[in-house]
């Protein structure tokens, strides 16, 4: 290793490497270049295997076993991710329905107290209740018997000629003919608009010394009841706010 | 120039063909290879040194490449292949390095 160069010349050095190059082969090379072929036949292989698969398949045993390691705890640290994922995604989709159902039964709420209260239109079945009264005989007890008669029957949604009846309403004699519903002047023919079942409506106005026997015994009035598979109760209430009450807690119905 | 021809057809076949190298095979070839540039390397330095023989460099070509392979599988045996081939291609590529660097010394006078 250590060993002087023998040449005093760089020069020689090279003319030595081109008079061999030109040289014709002599029979002793021709072993030392199969070995050289063949190295480098090896070396392109060796490269060319160890590129196509990544390093994998030539690296030893034990190499391979920390990269497993690696992976495989890596792949544990991404199957908890997932699964903390899956509960966080779950329990919002869960939220999200009991949301989508509360509003859904408060919506269905909502509506049913608007019709109570008369803050909108209703349709359904029901009877119309046709009171003419030509010598102002019919007072306001024949109309209150009428819609106590109907409510008892299980009307659902009542008007009195162009006026919402609700819980609240009050029908009082009018001096000089006709009554005031609700402060609302109305004359005969009474018309009242009921949505419920018409059957039990019908029977429950016709029964003997009922409300139409009443009114059609008095003089110059007469009642016609006609059931319909479908009546509008048209007339609309404003909605007052309490003033003073105030929702308590209670257990829901 | 018949060993430049050897080479250029070496690298042709490696790339046209290219062969998978077998399982039993994997080891040892990239030792194999190291060492077979060692004895290349030492081949040229001697024939700078005008001390060049064909039959020294053939036997010591495959003699090299032997020896590597046997340390491995010897190392593959004793548990210990990873840290035997690592300390082989250390010390394969000192030599190779001091090799190169008397052949240097040769062509530049540097």
């Amino acid at each position: 290793m250590s060993a002087d160069p023998q040449q005093g010349r760089p020069g020689d050095a090279w003319r030595r490497i081109a008079r061999a190059v030109r040289s014709r082969p002599g029979r002793s090379q021709v072993a030392v270049a199969a070995l050289c072929g063949l190295l480098a036949f090896a070396l392109v292989t060796q490269a060319h295997s160890n590129a196509g698969t990544g390093g994998l398949t030539s690296a030893r045993s034990d190499d391979l076993l920390t990269i497993l390691a690696d992976l495989s705890g890596r792949a544990d640290r991404l199957r908890s991710q997932v699964s903390a994922l899956q509960s966080t995604e779950s329990r919002l989709q869960g939220g999200s329905a009991g949301t989508a159902a509360a509003l859904t039964e408060a919506r269905a709420r909502a509506q049913t107290l608007a019709i109570l209260t008369g803050t909108v239109a209703a349709r359904g079945p029901g009877v119309v209740l046709t009171v003419t009264d030509s010598r102002g005989s019919v007072r306001a007890d024949e109309l209150v018997d009428a819609i106590e008669e109907l409510r008892d029957a299980g009307a659902e949604a009542m008007q009195l000629s162009g006026v919402r009846v609700v819980a609240s309403t009050a029908v009082v004699d009018a001096p000089g003919g006709g009554v005031r519903v609700d402060g609302t002047l109305v004359h005969a023919p009474y018309r009242l608009v009921v949505i419920g079942d018409p059957k039990t409506l019908a029977s429950a106005l016709a029964i003997p010394g009922g409300v139409v026997d009443t009114i059609t015994g008095l003089p110059g009035a007469g009642a016609i009841v006609t059931t319909s598979p479908s009546v509008t109760v048209s007339a609309l209430r404003a909605l007052t706010t309490p003033r003073y009450a105030r929702p308590a807690p209670t257990n829901s119905p | 120039m018949i060993v430049l021809l050897a080479v250029v057809g070496g690298v042709t076949a490696g790339l046209v063909l290219q062969p998978t190298v077998p399982l039993d095979l994997q080891p040892y070839l990239p030792i194999a290879v190291v060492a077979a540039l060692d004895a290349l390397f030492g081949g040229v330095r001697a024939w700078l040194e005008q001390i060049f023989n064909d039959k020294v460099f053939v036997v010591s070509f495959i003699g090299n490449v032997l020896v590597a392979s046997l340390i491995v599988y010897l190392g593959d045996k004793l548990g210990v292949g990873g840290e035997l081939s690592t300390g082989i291609v250390v010390v394969l590529g000192i030599r190779i390095f001091s090799n190169a660097a008397a052949i240097r010394r040769h062509l530049f006078r540097a």
